[in-house]
């Protein structure tokens, strides 16, 4: 029997070690102070949540694979594509100054459309109405590389979006989505990301779930993974049908999340496991 | 997938010193052991070898297996004798390779 008292004894050892480990990390996370009427008291980007290396892969520049695709995009940039003989620079010049600040506050309302646009539709407009190109896929290099390209030029801002306004019906709605436990496993956004970031499920550490680093280059894919496709494989995950990427839901979505990170600088791209 | 590789060492080097270089190239990395949807084994297409050269000696080489990530980022040291070029070379499975060039110069 003594031998038993001793398994015991080491597994609660190393339980405790773990749980110091565990609050270790949490006070060398930084964040930054949350606005009033905020869910959180600070906010925290993923990017505290991720591995010594990981952060260190995102921090070199040229180490970051996702700047492989920030220069792939610079080029396609300057190409002329589609009946109008136009390219993305014939209209808006030097990325570097004219969509400076561009990416941070995405999504925002179109006036025409009379509903928001995220990054990925906003190119896709400026392509089919501008150049008359056909759109890029959802997912499809040329565009994710194009979002990463234009976030870019953001990269530090501070995430600002608007959500009064026009806005506040798709607020009210990303909120509702957010809160709504989904599929087999009954979880929703917050079950995760508010209640229980900065613990383990299973092997996951859970991050606060902020977009700020979006597209970002997933070591898991070994690509860049734009937002739609992260929201869908959580939902994916939690075993409930997904939304469709660039739905409306995944838009009221992304607007709600983008305003739970509010402040926090864009670090596209980034580098998350 | 003929993107420009990134490379990354100083400019100038005082003689004898030790210098770190950096390298990313983008390529898929294709293990040739994935099936894609219909259970079709999709067919191999990794870069096998690296090469690095400088003044036509050769500083570094590797062998690339399949087991490597997509976008392979290789990091080495060389220590610099003389002023000169460093060639780079990434040879691909279906016999393409991809080349880039980097000059470093003495401090004076």
């Amino acid at each position: 029997m003594p031998v038993r008292y001793l398994g015991l004894a080491a597994v609660l050892a190393a339980s405790v070690s773990v749980v110091t480990c565990a609050s270790a990390q949490e006070a060398e996370r930084k964040g930054i102070a949350a606005p009033p009427g905020h869910v959180f008291k600070t906010i925290i980007s993923g990017y505290e949540f991720r591995s010594k290396e990981t952060r260190a892969l995102q921090d070199d520049d040229l180490e970051n694979p996702g700047f492989l695709a920030v220069e792939r995009a610079a080029d396609a940039w300057k190409k002329a594509e589609g009946s109008a003989g136009k390219s993305c620079m014939s209209c808006h010049g030097e990325a570097e100054t004219s969509m400076k600040g561009v990416g941070a506050a995405m999504p925002k309302w179109d006036d025409k459309l009379k509903k928001p646009v995220n990054l990925e539709q906003r190119i896709n407009i400026c392509r089919t109405e501008n150049m008359k190109a056909e759109p890029w896929k959802f997912k499809s290099q040329e565009l994710t590389d194009m979002t990463t390209f234009v976030r870019y030029q953001s990269h530090g801002m501070k995430v600002s979006v608007k959500t009064d306004g026009p806005m506040s019906p798709w607020f009210e709605r990303g909120k509702q989505i957010y809160y709504t436990r989904y599929g087999q496993l009954d979880l929703a956004c917050e079950s995760c990301h508010e209640r229980n970031n900065g613990k383990f499920m299973r092997a996951d550490f859970l991050s606060q779930g902020q977009t700020n680093g979006f597209p970002t280059y997933r070591l898991r894919d070994q690509r860049l993974v734009p937002l739609h496709e992260r929201f869908e494989g959580c939902m994916f995950d939690v075993r409930a049908e997904p939304f469709k990427p660039l739905s409306d839901e995944f838009i009221a979505l992304e607007l709600y999340v983008a305003w739970r990170g509010i402040g926090l600088p864009v670090e596209t791209p980034s580098v998350r496991n | 997938m003929a993107d420009k590789p990134r490379i990354k060492l100083p400019k100038e080097a005082a003689k004898g010193e030790v210098i770190q270089i950096k390298t990313l190239v983008s390529h898929v990395m294709e293990s040739g052991q994935r099936k894609d949807a219909q259970g079709k084994t999709i067919p191999r297409k990794i870069i096998n070898k690296f090469a690095c050269e400088f003044n036509g000696k050769p500083v570094f080489a590797c062998a690339l297996e399949p087991a490597i990530s997509a976008n392979p980022y290789i990091q080495f040291d060389a220590k610099i004798d003389e002023a000169g070029t460093f060639k780079f070379s990434w040879t691909d499975d279906d016999g393409t390779v991809i080349t880039a060039e980097e000059k470093i110069a003495l401090k004076a």
